[in-house]
């Protein structure tokens, strides 16, 4: 399907010789249709591929779902509210949602709300660690949770757009177009932070304990969408998945997308790789599955369910999807000095299995690991992205146009630093 | 009048090489029966004591801590999990000095032993969703 050489081996009809048979996507819907496809979640597939090696798990698996719930910063919400009478130009002008300002640099009526978004009177970090109680994410939650939202704009009148002050209750149902439009999300492996210094760190990692008293992971490891696919093969542009419990899709690579990132053997990387831009109806989705967060210290975030179906299309597919947490390493980073640096040390690789287990050895001292982003929800998504597979409602798509793959040579780039002269402006 | 209270004493970084507890004896006799400590020199401490003394004592001893820059926080207080808003991630297990925020393996389940807490409360601004909740 994807590249014309997905084969898998099925029995014939006399049972005594096996030949080569492609299994395409569109097979694979067509047993989603009539009730015959076989769904795993990534973590089961562990043990189908464990038990029946790659080729016997390609025969008998169908899809594998995959899931994750974790604070996702790069999110926020795209709206258009609709016009009010007289009309108001909301673009150029200053808006707020329940205090939060919204990006409003568009059409007269079309906003953006980011999820790290707060008040302009939040105290933020003033009285240091900052609470940061309510912000983008918060708003994202409240308007899934049914709640209405006061939408506050201030503006320049226009022959056509004269109206220059606006207050109005706003509920999602209500508007026109709510969708997530989350420009990263799903990063492929992360950092595990420690701090070295002498001090309690704040971070948007966590609360990080002095002389590294402990490590906190945000991942899901073996059922975390893109190290199920570590090498981009069948997610890529209009994969249909399972955002904030609703039906969303893959619509770009997410920004900082480094498919050059170092990997290991099985080609899964080591570190923070590959990433997702996604898109998906608002109005579709829960507040179970979007979450406003605060990070003390740190500021406002929104925590984002997000799963993806991989089809098993062929025995590649098969033995990427068995990877299991002891599979994967993650780079331990100090958060304390390497971190807000940006120097690229890495103090060393652990596997997610270690860090499941609750305690690391880093530098020969046992440390406590814990972690952000829900196991159990990404267990829930990944289930629930099953039943809607096996229950007909959700079919699979392939991609229009691949990710950006290793091959690209793409990798994450610092800043560029070319401070201006000023000077040499006005000459 | 005789009191006794239970309280919660967090030290900053500052005040943990101080002989805090040496001083509320010897200076304003107070009976001290420690509850629990995690106390690491140059680190932010916590401690749960029972404080029993002459109220004037018990008062003039609370203005010295607080002089110290040791936070003050009565044991009357509940810690709550809000299970409706827990999402199990797991962050407020990092920051809990006792056993009572623990993690379940192998589902990652996050459970709440109320018996294990001593109401120090850094899991409550800590839990990304305000799960954690302190009650009176």
């Amino acid at each position: 399907m994807l590249n014309g050489t997905n084969f898998c081996t099925t029995v014939a009809p006399d049972g005594a010789e096996e030949v080569e048979m492609p299994k395409t996507l569109e097979e694979i819907n067509e047993k989603i249709r009539t009730g015959k496809v076989v769904v795993v979640t990534a973590e089961e597939m562990v043990g189908v591929v464990a038990e029946k090696g790659a080729k016997g798990a390609a025969q008998a698996i169908d899809v594998v779902t995959t899931g994750t719930f974790g604070p996702m910063c790069s999110s926020g919400m795209m709206m258009n509210v609709g016009h009010s009478r007289p009309r108001i130009k909301l673009g150029g002008g200053a808006v707020t949602l329940n205090k939060v300002p919204a990006y409003a640099g568009l059409a007269a009526v079309d906003i953006y709300l980011g999820v790290t978004a707060v008040p302009d009177d939040d105290p933020r970090n003033a009285v240091f660690p900052g609470e940061f109680r309510y912000g983008g994410g918060h708003v994202i939650e409240d308007l899934v949770a049914g709640k209405r939202v006061l939408l506050e704009a201030s503006t320049y009148g226009t022959d056509c757009y004269p109206r220059r002050e606006l207050a109005t209750w706003l509920t999602l149902q209500e508007v026109n177009e709510a969708y997530l439009f989350n420009p990263r999300n799903a990063y492929q492996n992360y950092n595990v932070a420690v701090n070295s210094s002498d001090k309690t760190i704040y971070t948007y990692m966590g609360t990080l304990r002095p002389r590294l008293g402990s490590a906190n992971y945000c991942s899901a490891g073996q059922l975390s969408p893109l190290m199920n696919d570590p090498n981009y093969r069948t997610i890529g542009i209009g994969t249909r998945i399972f955002l904030g419990g609703g039906v969303g899709y893959v619509v770009w690579n997410g920004t900082q997308h480094s498919p050059g990132a170092k990997r290991n053997e099985r080609g899964v990387p080591t570190g923070g790789a590959g990433t997702l831009a996604v898109l998906g109806d608002l109005k579709q989705m829960s507040d179970r599955w979007l979450k406003g967060a605060s990070f003390r210290g740190y500021g406002c975030t929104l925590v984002v369910g997000l799963g993806v179906p991989i089809p098993v299309l062929d025995e590649e597919t098969a033995a990427q999807t068995g990877v299991s947490d002891a599979d994967i390493q993650a780079p331990v980073v100090d958060y304390a000095t390497a971190y807000p640096e940006r120097r690229p040390d890495v103090i060393q690789h652990v596997t997610y299995a270690e860090l499941k287990s609750g305690t690391i050895n880093v530098k020969g001292k046992p440390i406590e690991a814990t972690p952000l982003s829900s196991y159990p929800r990404a267990v829930e998504i990944a289930e629930t992205l099953k039943q809607w597979i096996t229950g007909g409602k959700f079919e699979l798509t392939s991609a229009v146009a691949p990710l950006p793959r290793a091959d690209s040579g793409l990798v994450m780039g610092p800043m560029a630093n070319h401070p201006p002269d000023l000077d040499a402006r006005s000459a | 009048m005789a009191v006794s209270h239970k309280i919660v004493l967090h030290f900053p970084p500052a005040a943990t090489d101080q002989p805090v507890i040496y001083r509320l004896s010897r200076d304003y006799g107070l009976v001290f029966n420690i509850l629990r400590a995690s106390i690491t020199p140059e680190e932010e401490g916590l401690m749960v004591l029972e404080l029993s003394g002459e109220e004037d004592d018990y008062r003039r001893a609370t203005d010295y801590l607080k002089e110290m820059g040791i936070r003050l926080q009565p044991l009357v207080q509940d810690i709550r999990k809000n299970d409706d808003r827990c999402t199990d991630c797991g962050a407020c297990v990092g920051v809990c000095p006792t056993d009572a925020l623990v993690l379940e393996r192998p589902t990652m389940k996050v459970l709440f032993n109320p018996e294990e807490c001593v109401v120090c409360g850094e899991c409550v601004p800590t839990c990304p969703v305000r799960a954690m909740e302190l009650t009176f």
